[in-house]
């Protein structure tokens, strides 16, 4: 969604300015084929206006008696052909088409022209440019022939041959890049100009012929292998001619490739660049706020777990206190039988009635043992803080258990130096270890090992780390561990108060007890990590 | 040497006085706060043992009374219900060592009586 908001725009404005761009140059394209055409056609048109013209001045100059001598056509000739270029011959037709006088290369002399249609068309038009033709001469060339009527109504003709060499020039000096073709074809398609790709000279071009228009044209075609041709033509006024020139777009558009590229290479790396600090950005906040859901549902469940074991413990407590009565009238009245066979002469002294009684007194006592813990459990005892060394401490625990290590050969590891004399209840402390570390023999093999761990955690807390190669504990056993009366050890003689208990006095001593058991049953280990303030304040007492 | 058992159960505090009549400590007992100032006012006794939790009058309310009767009796309180209050009270009162939870041991409350009369001067 964030990536798409800032992503969309993005895509939106490069397409944009993609057609954009590329309309542009395509426009671009097209108006630079229409330039050259243009160009190149007013060349060409110069090209015959300046011949016409003169042609038409040499027989405005000369009169027709002049024009009839061999002499002064060759001057004009050779004239025309320093002057200009590119005249092969001249020829002077009088009105019956006959050639009555030449000059050129070729036996033309009295050559009989009426009835060619060259001749009728200049004869109706006075003027006639002719298509290139190789002709008997076997050489592409073309005629410029103009009429001129004499005073007396009569009429000759001038007729001058051409060679191409000049239009060819024209065409070459233009500089196509890279396939680019420029040639002139007649109104029917025969080329009359070499072309690189479309045909020999006098073949007929393999395009179709542009339809008329009176000014430059541009368009885009197809050849025959479905390449995209940008075709420009013009029809050259007053002559047969059309120039065209074919360009091939694929090359054309190379700088437009170039551009898109660029764009292209700009919007993925926009896209990757947008994609990577979203997918950064969102990652992290995912995280931190799945973080802070994971600290709230634990905060909750600490608050429901805490509450819960309120509520345990007030239960616990009205439990005690209801059976403690009843377990004292019971203590009393078998302490009496007990007292009367012992102190009575008259009630006979009976061994096996004394065993009974004394059976019941000491149910009563356990009985009262249980209630006990359970006010324990309840946090109703008091707390006597005083400076602790809590290694000392955990060495006199372990005394207690020295000799159950020793004979289940247990190796037990501390490590706890280094650590400040801190103020708490001994006894309770006490307790804890003696808890968690009966618990812990309890769990391990033979040859198990205990490690106990303690350190500084900051200026106000300590912890310690109690861990076992035991058979650990089952992942859904670890919720319910610090309740009341939950316990594996069923029939085994657990009260399944020895853990509550000692979450209770933990919580008395304002810390902190966590628990984890790694894995599955009989291949793991349990860590109790119990977390001490170094300081208690002065507060004698602390209630939960 | 006059000591007075107070409990709201009559047959805990009845076998209790007659336990420590078997070791030759004569005790009375009662069942109620009234009646155990209605027996302060005709004897004087040395020694009280109070159930902390009795009807219409607690152990504590009832021991300040009885020691306005006679200011040198001497108090032990017990309780079914080991609450940090009544502990830090009790301790005030009589001191921590004069609270016991029941079920109380009869030799426990003996060595308790004893105390308590050593320190008045006086013995059983």
């Amino acid at each position: 969604m964030t990536a798409g908001v800032s992503l969309i725009p993005l895509i939106f404005i490069t397409i944009i300015d993609y057609n954009v761009t590329q309309h542009s140059m395509e426009s671009e394209f097209l108006l630079h084929t229409s330039r050259v055409v243009s160009n190149t056609r007013r060349a060409i048109s110069f090209f015959f206006k300046e011949r016409r013209s003169s042609v038409n001045f040499i027989v405005y100059d000369n009169d027709f008696k002049r024009l009839k001598e061999p002499k002064r056509l060759i001057e004009i000739l050779e004239n025309l052909k320093k002057g200009f270029g590119g005249f092969i011959d001249l020829g002077v037709i009088d009105s019956t088409g006959r050639q009555i006088n030449y000059v050129g290369p070729y036996k033309l002399q009295n050559k009989d022209y009426s009835g060619q249609k060259w001749y009728e068309h200049v004869v109706a038009q006075n003027l006639y440019i002719s298509d290139i033709f190789m002709g008997y001469r076997k050489v592409p060339h073309l005629v410029i022939a103009v009429k001129h009527v004499l005073p007396d109504g009569a009429f000759f003709v001038l007729r001058a041959t051409l060679d191409i060499k000049p239009f060819e020039n024209l065409l070459c000096q233009l500089e196509m890049c890279g396939s680019g073709d420029a040639f002139i074809i007649n109104q029917k398609g025969i080329l009359q100009t070499p072309s690189r790709y479309h045909g020999k000279i006098l073949e007929k071009i393999s395009l179709e012929v542009p339809v008329f228009s009176a000014k430059t044209e541009v368009f885009e075609e197809k050849d025959l292998t479905g390449e995209n041709l940008i075709i420009g033509y013009r029809y050259i006024e007053e002559t047969p001619f059309l120039l065209v020139i074919v360009k091939k777009k694929r090359e054309m558009i190379k700088s437009w490739q170039k551009t898109r590229l660029q764009l292209i290479a700009f919007l993925v790396i926009s896209i990757i660049l947008i994609l990577a600090v979203t997918l950064n950005s969102t990652t992290h906040l995912v995280n931190r706020i799945y973080n802070a859901d994971e600290k709230r549902v634990m905060a909750i469940h600490q608050a429901e777990y805490a509450n819960k074991m309120a509520s345990i413990g007030r239960l616990a407590s009205g439990v005690a206190h209801e059976i403690n009565n009843p377990l004292a009238i019971i203590n009393e009245k078998a302490g009496l039988i007990s007292d009367l066979f012992t102190f009575k002469k008259i009630y006979a002294y009976d061994e096996k009635l004394l065993g009974l009684v004394d059976s019941i007194i000491s149910s009563v006592q356990r009985c009262g043992r249980i209630t006990r813990r359970l006010l324990n459990f309840a946090k109703q005892m008091d707390v006597n803080i005083e400076p602790v060394n809590l290694e000392k401490l955990i060495h006199e625990v372990l005394g207690f258990l020295k000799k159950e290590a020793e004979y289940r050969s247990i190796e037990v590891s501390v490590k706890a130096d280094g650590l400040p004399v801190f103020e708490t209840d001994r006894g309770k402390l006490q307790q804890i270890f003696l808890n968690i570390i009966n618990n812990a023999f309890a769990a391990m093999n033979e040859g198990g090992h205990l490690d106990i761990k303690a350190k500084r955690e900051n200026n106000d807390h300590i912890s310690v780390m109690i861990s076992d190669d035991g058979c650990g504990i089952p992942q859904k056993e670890i919720e319910h561990i610090f309740e009341p009366f939950f316990s594996t050890k069923t029939g085994q003689g657990g009260t399944g108060l020895g853990l509550s208990i000692t979450y209770g006095l933990v919580q008395d001593l304002g810390g902190n007890i966590s628990v984890t058991s790694l894995g599955e049953e009989g291949t793991c280990s349990t860590c109790f990590t119990i977390t001490l303030p170094i300081q208690m304040g002065s507060k004698k007492g602390k209630k939960a | 040497m006059r000591i007075l058992l107070v409990d709201d159960e009559a047959e805990l505090v009845s076998t209790l006085a007659e336990r420590l009549e078997i070791r030759g400590i004569k005790a009375d007992w009662v069942v109620s706060g009234e009646e155990a100032l209605a027996r302060a006012g005709k004897e004087n006794y040395d020694l009280a043992v109070l159930d902390i939790k009795i009807p219409r009058i607690n152990g504590i309310r009832l021991k300040k009374k009885l020691q306005e009767k006679n200011p040198n009796m001497k108090f032990i309180f017990m309780t079914g219900h080991a609450s940090e209050n009544d502990f830090k009270v009790c301790s005030i009162e009589a001191g921590p060592e004069f609270y016991l939870v029941k079920p109380v041991d009869i030799n426990t409350i003996i060595k308790k009586i004893n105390k308590a009369l050593k320190i008045s001067g006086k013995k059983l």
